[in-house]
């Protein structure tokens, strides 16, 4: 799935990043590679704007990015 | 003379360690981005001479934007001594990937592990000797409250020995492919490999400046094609890489902290939730507006009295000794009616409410309650095609908005940069604050509550205007779609109440006193000259006002109101001083007092309410002071300091002409 659709507070692992270069590049500054968890916390708009747990920091990250991120939901 | 640098994530407490060390007083806040320029200090300790620059905080040594690039290549390309890395305790895994860059780098490094009272607090619990011996690098524990880990810093600088550090072990593959780089370009920095083999384009274009281009992407090119044989895609490079280091940080954090309470952050959340709910987070951003203001105004009020009464006090003496000095008369006049009493003005009714006004919007700031605003307002920001941490640069626009112009840095997307830079001066600065306050006080209410509110009305409309013109902006002049960012929010902290206060009052009221007597001195000057030098029957600034009658009359103003707008231009606090002195001039010579004189004055110059309403329009609505065209000249270059200038003007004339012309159906 990707991470649009993730539910706030529900946990899940990175699979893929297919964001523009320069946002991937972003993303992997934050640690952002394969396997990293990653849980939504906060909500702005309809999902416009999300900001999710990574490595114990909060980090906002919009929809239109969300979408090209592919996630795996761990289930407890 | 030693050289350090000091690097980190952002907003991890790098300026806070650089003041300790240095004693100056870079200005700090709870946000990412605080720093975007580099600040140098010099200190002495045992005799030893030590040159200090704060670096702007980055992720990683890939830049991205041009902040990151001066902490880059600061790194890669500067001879310094020593390297502070300064990380946050609460994150410490995240922040290590910086440090395990650097490590690939040089061995002149030394950890600073900051914000251990807060980490303490959340029950993290960090083996710092234990991380000191699987680094290879001195170890420091700082805090801001405790003043000792600071000369222990200091001392571990002074006692820094070169030793083996820890180096990554990358995939033999990955190592074979950086020696096919090297071989072609064998004096870089061993992390410049791996960054060249990621295709940093920064970087490439960066090591143009010395080496062709041509000759680096072949070179790249051949290492990565080395990799494809083992069926690694160049796309999949920069993450193979990375996640040697992701793995690293992992796994030295597993062995040297401990969360003894999962739930340590239980308490921001809540907090978090408060300050971004949908239904909650708009009606909070505007009441701490409203409060702040009330705050403000009502505090200003006693002391803005005390210091015209101890000014107007002096006036006197002066005069007698001026007149003892023997001076012809018409210099003391100008000195005592054009330039004292411009200063006591200035002073007496700005320096109050900047005095509470800053103190109080540090004390936000160091709390951490800017980046919610930013992460509040990105949907609306997106609508206009830019982007939330716009929001960031217009609360420093507050301040001043050269430093707003400035802090533009930390948006990614240079048309997006562009936009918050031209948008900036629609936020109204420190300068033209108090007089929007002495309007709304002459003219609409005089109790404190009522007069924030319509303030924060006033701020709400300069706030609108800036998503207005920024979509016009996006349509039109820098067309574009909303671009990819990250926005870190960061731990709320609590404020240092003392220092916070003591801090902004120190610096902003000796900047701005400085400044009011450097501007508004010459500017008493030239006012007085051009109302004594006669053109025929008619004083020069007779002839000027004339000149621009028609158009400020057209927009609700008048000639002189312009005029004090155009030679406001140095520095805003003066605009109204101008304003008073040019009316004088003109004749009207009443005693400039209190709010109720200058009541007086105005009035008898034919302003009336519209006049009011289109003074405070074109006040947030004209264009940049001086230093902030200047800035952003230096920002991004002469023709978009021109826009700089012509877009607020032609629009603050426009919605001026509008208001004036709907106004007078009513009034």
């Amino acid at each position: 799935m990707t991470l649009e659709h993730l539910d706030i507070g529900k946990d899940a692992e990175i699979v893929s990043v297919n964001t523009s270069e320069n946002m991937k590049k972003r993303l992997l500054d934050l640690g952002l590679v394969p396997g990293t968890k990653i849980k939504p916390i906060l909500s702005s708009g309809e999902k416009e704007f999300v900001a999710y747990m990574i490595r114990r920091t909060l980090i906002a990250i919009r929809k239109e990015d969300a979408k090209k991120i592919i996630v795996r939901e761990i289930y407890d | 003379m030693i050289n350090i640098g000091l690097i980190g994530n952002p907003n991890v407490g790098k300026s806070t360690i650089f003041n300790g060390l240095t004693g100056l007083h870079q200005h700090t806040g709870n946000w990412p981005g605080k720093t975007v320029t580099k600040a140098e200090g010099i200190y002495v300790y045992k005799n030893k001479k030590y040159l200090i620059e704060d670096l702007p905080g980055t992720y990683s040594l890939t830049a991205k934007s041009k902040e990151e690039e001066v902490t880059r290549d600061f790194v890669y390309f500067n001879n310094y001594d020593l390297l502070i890395v300064v990380c946050d305790a609460v994150c410490l895994e995240r922040n290590l990937n910086i440090l395990i860059q650097i490590l690939e780098v040089t061995n002149k490094v030394i950890l600073c592990v900051n914000m251990m009272d807060e980490a303490k607090k959340k029950s993290i619990i960090i083996d710092t000797n234990k991380l000191s011996n699987i680094l290879g690098i001195p170890v420091i524990e700082t805090s801001t409250k405790d003043k000792s880990s600071l000369k222990k810093l200091k001392e571990t600088i002074y006692n820094f020995k070169e030793k083996d550090v820890l180096k990554i072990k990358y995939e033999e593959i990955i190592n074979n492919s950086i020696d096919i780089i090297k071989n072609d370009f064998p004096n870089l920095k061993e992390k410049m490999y791996y960054d060249l083999l990621s295709y940093d384009r920064n970087l490439i274009e960066k090591l143009t400046e010395q080496y062709d281009y041509n000759d680096i992407v072949n070179s790249v090119s051949k290492a990565q094609d080395y990799l494809y044989n083992f069926g690694i895609r160049k796309e999949e490079i920069p993450y193979l890489i990375v996640s040697n280091i992701t793995k690293k940080a992992e796994s030295i954090t597993k062995e040297t902290v401990i969360f003894e309470n999962e739930d340590y952050d239980k308490k921001e959340r809540l907090i978090d939730k408060i300050l971004t709910n949908r239904l909650t987070s708009v009606p909070i951003m505007i009441l701490s507006l409203l409060f702040i203001f009330w705050i403000t105004i009502s505090g200003a009020n006693v002391p803005s009295e005390f210091l015209y009464n101890f000014f107007f006090s002096l006036e006197e003496p002066l005069l007698n000794l001026l007149n003892f000095l023997h001076l012809p008369d018409v210099i003391v006049d100008v000195i005592v009616y054009g330039i004292y009493r411009v200063l006591a003005w200035v002073v007496s009714v700005m320096l109050p409410p900047m005095a509470i006004f800053f103190p109080i919007f540090a004390i936000l700031e160091d709390f951490g309650f800017l980046p919610r605003i930013a992460f509040n307002l990105d949907k609306y920001f997106k609508k206009c095609a830019s982007c939330g941490k716009q929001a960031l640069t217009m609360c420093m626009g507050f301040g001043c908005n050269a430093v707003g112009v400035i802090g533009a840095r930390i948006i990614d997307s240079k048309r997006e940069r562009l936009i918050a830079i031209l948008t900036n001066s629609l936020v109204p600065c420190n300068g033209r604050f108090p007089a929007l306050i002495a309007i709304i006080t002459i003219f609409f209410v005089s109790s404190s509550f009522g007069s924030a509110f319509i303030l924060t009305l006033v701020i709400l409309f300069s706030v609108f205007m800036t998503f207005i013109i920024s979509k016009i902006l996006s349509k039109t002049l820098l067309k574009g779609e909303p671009s990819s960012f990250t926005l870190e929010l960061p731990p709320y902290r609590k404020p240092q109440f003392l220092k916070v206060i003591i801090r902004s009052l120190l610096d902003k009221a000796l900047f701005v006193l400085a400044r009011a007597i450097c501007i508004a001195a010459p500017a008493g000057l030239v006012i007085w000259c051009l109302a004594n030098i006669h053109v025929g029957d008619l004083t020069l600034l007779k002839m000027c006002s004339n000149f621009l009658n028609p158009l400020g009359e057209a927009i609700g103003l008048d000639g002189t109101i312009l005029m004090a707008f155009l030679l406001g231009f140095p520095a805003n606090e003066i605009v109204i001083p101008i304003m008073i002195m040019g009316y004088m001039a003109l004749g009207n010579l009443v005693d400039v007092g209190n709010l109720s004189e200058l009541k007086n004055i105005l009035v008898n110059n034919g302003w009336t309410i519209t006049t009011a309403i289109c003074f405070m329009i074109f006040s947030l609505i004209h264009f940049p002071c001086m230093t902030t065209v200047l800035t952003i000249k230096k920002e991004i270059g002469l023709k978009w300091s021109l826009c700089s200038i012509l877009i607020p003007f032609i629009f603050g004339i426009g919605i001026c002409f509008i208001v004036n012309n709907i106004l007078s159906v009513f009034i």
